[in-house]
């Protein structure tokens, strides 16, 4: 255990880290979807429009806090806090580096390090579906619903992938699992595992071609239609810090981690995360929306089956092996 | 499936590397046709000499009533224009003016010229009201000042001695 201090400054560290970073995705997310579209993107404030999210902060706080007269005020406010706080406290327990003597770079490390991740990001649901309800709009309750199912639906699917992974490591630490990569990441073990996984941590995090919950063409902004100022930022904060936490995850468990020659651990992690994220971004800028009834039953019809099978076989060889 | 998903990718991460199509406006401005119509100019000739002689044909021929003339004596020891008048007041309002060129082809010097400017964006509706002192080019163009446009005065002769072949054409 680490003295109170360290882990009170290394939690302030992290989530400043993780506000900066999701400001920079987002300007990025923004400039890469300009490139594939052939524009430039934002270029208006500051050098190459470096400064794009302060602006974009200043902007956000000066918003009138609006509050439908019909909303259920205590939830109304709550909602986004959670969907945020959830986002910040599933970082908690990825560790970013190998830890190096006394001195850990993550902040949390228990035993059952995955699931204790797995259960923070389940959590996430409830900010949405409280905030699309108690917003008392049809299309945010719509976009909430929608959320509700999404996540239940995938989230089987991925667990059921990483299941995989866990029994080729031996362990639901992250650092074991990741020590289990020091050789072969275990994409090329688990190919299938490792895209079905892709193809949830994408529906988990309501993106493209996934992001039913705030189809604007259907459903004006879905679940944070209501929402203004900080409130909406909230939301959006949460919806990149989830990004961050799965590329990571995805890293961890698939991409071998921190493990690459010549750079520290912290640069390859950073990298790894980082085209992890630009996949993000790439892939919201390929790929139309799915059909709601296509994507339920692509979840339930093709990739549940085909994470059991992935499962069952992985657990045969192993077994067998 | 999978296969699809791949040529998708590859086409847009293609587009990504490629030269924006985007024109960062204030920074570069599209190219203009070289006819193009944009605001009034009234030139000079090479002796410095204002082109416009105050004739108010491009107020006639504006359909929008955009232009306002107005014309004055030239002062003979020191002329603004070589004819006998010039502009004493020439006025556009740009917020009428369609920019359909009617008064440049009316305009019997070639003094009116619309240029290439179209930036004339300004937050009052008078200061878009542009008299000559805007309008006046500081430049001179590299015309000279024509002469004897008309052929000079040689007492009262009958038609048919100065423009031979009149009278016939008068008479079918």
């Amino acid at each position: 255990m680490e003295a109170w201090w360290l882990l009170l400054v290394k939690s302030v560290g992290l989530v400043l880290l993780l506000f900066l970073i999701f400001a920079y995705l987002m300007l990025f997310e923004r400039k890469f979807l300009g490139f594939f579209q052939l524009r430039h993107g934002p270029n208006r404030t500051g050098p190459w429009g470096l400064l794009q999210p302060f602006a974009d902060a200043v902007k956000l706080v000066f918003k009138e806090d609006i509050i439908p007269a019909s909303a259920d005020r205590l939830i109304y406010r709550l909602a986004p806090m959670i969907s945020l706080f959830v986002a910040l406290a599933a970082y908690v327990v990825i560790p970013v580096a190998p830890s190096s003597g006394s001195f850990r770079w993550g902040i949390a490390d228990p035993n059952a390090g995955l699931l204790l991740l797995l259960a923070i990001l389940s959590l996430g649901v409830y900010g949405i579906a409280l905030g699309g309800w108690a917003s008392q709009g049809k299309y945010t309750l719509l976009g909430a619903l929608r959320s509700t199912a999404q996540a239940i639906s995938y989230e089987l699917a991925m667990a059921m992938s990483l299941v995989g992974v866990l029994i080729l490591a031996g362990s639901v630490r992250l650092d074991d699992i990741v020590a289990a990569q020091a050789r072969v990441p275990f994409i090329v073990l688990q190919p299938v595992g490792a895209l079905i996984f892709l193809i949830c941590i994408v529906a988990e995090t309501n993106r493209a071609p996934f992001d039913l919950p705030e189809g604007e063409t259907e459903l004006v902004g879905g679940y944070h239609t209501e929402y203004s100022g900080l409130r909406f930022a909230m939301y959006y904060m949460a919806e990149y810090i989830n990004m961050i936490v799965m590329a990571s995850l995805l890293t961890h468990l698939y991409l071998g981690g921190w493990h690459g020659p010549l750079l520290p651990p912290v640069v390859w992690f950073a990298l790894k995360v980082a085209a992890v994220l630009f996949l993000f971004i790439w892939l919201r800028a390929t790929l139309p929306r799915f059909r709601y009834d296509r994507l339920m039953s692509f979840g339930w019809k093709v990739l549940l089956p085909l994470a059991a099978l992935n499962l069952l076989v992985t657990a045969a060889v192993v077994v067998l092996a | 499936m999978l296969k699809e998903l791949v040529i998708g990718l590859e086409t847009t991460l293609k587009n990504f590397f490629r030269p924006k199509v985007t024109i960062a406006y204030p920074e570069e401005k599209k190219p203009r046709s070289e006819r193009f119509r944009g605001r009034h100019e009234l030139r000079r000739y090479a002796n410095g000499l204002e082109m416009c002689i105050g004739c108010e044909l491009c107020q006639v021929a504006c359909p929008a009533n955009a232009i306002t003339v107005q014309a004055a004596e030239n002062d003979p020891a020191n002329p603004r224009s070589p004819g006998e008048r010039y502009a004493y007041e020439w006025r556009v309002d740009l917020l009428r003016c369609i920019f359909c060129g009617f008064c440049e082809e009316a305009c019997p010097t070639g003094a009116l010229r619309l240029t290439q400017e179209f930036e004339l964006a300004d937050v009052t509706r008078q200061s878009l009201v542009w008299g000559r002192e805007k309008l006046v080019s500081d430049q001179r163009t590299d015309i000279p000042v024509p002469e004897a446009v008309y052929p000079e005065f040689r007492g009262h002769q009958p038609l048919a001695v100065i423009q031979p072949g009149a009278q016939g054409r008068g008479e079918a």
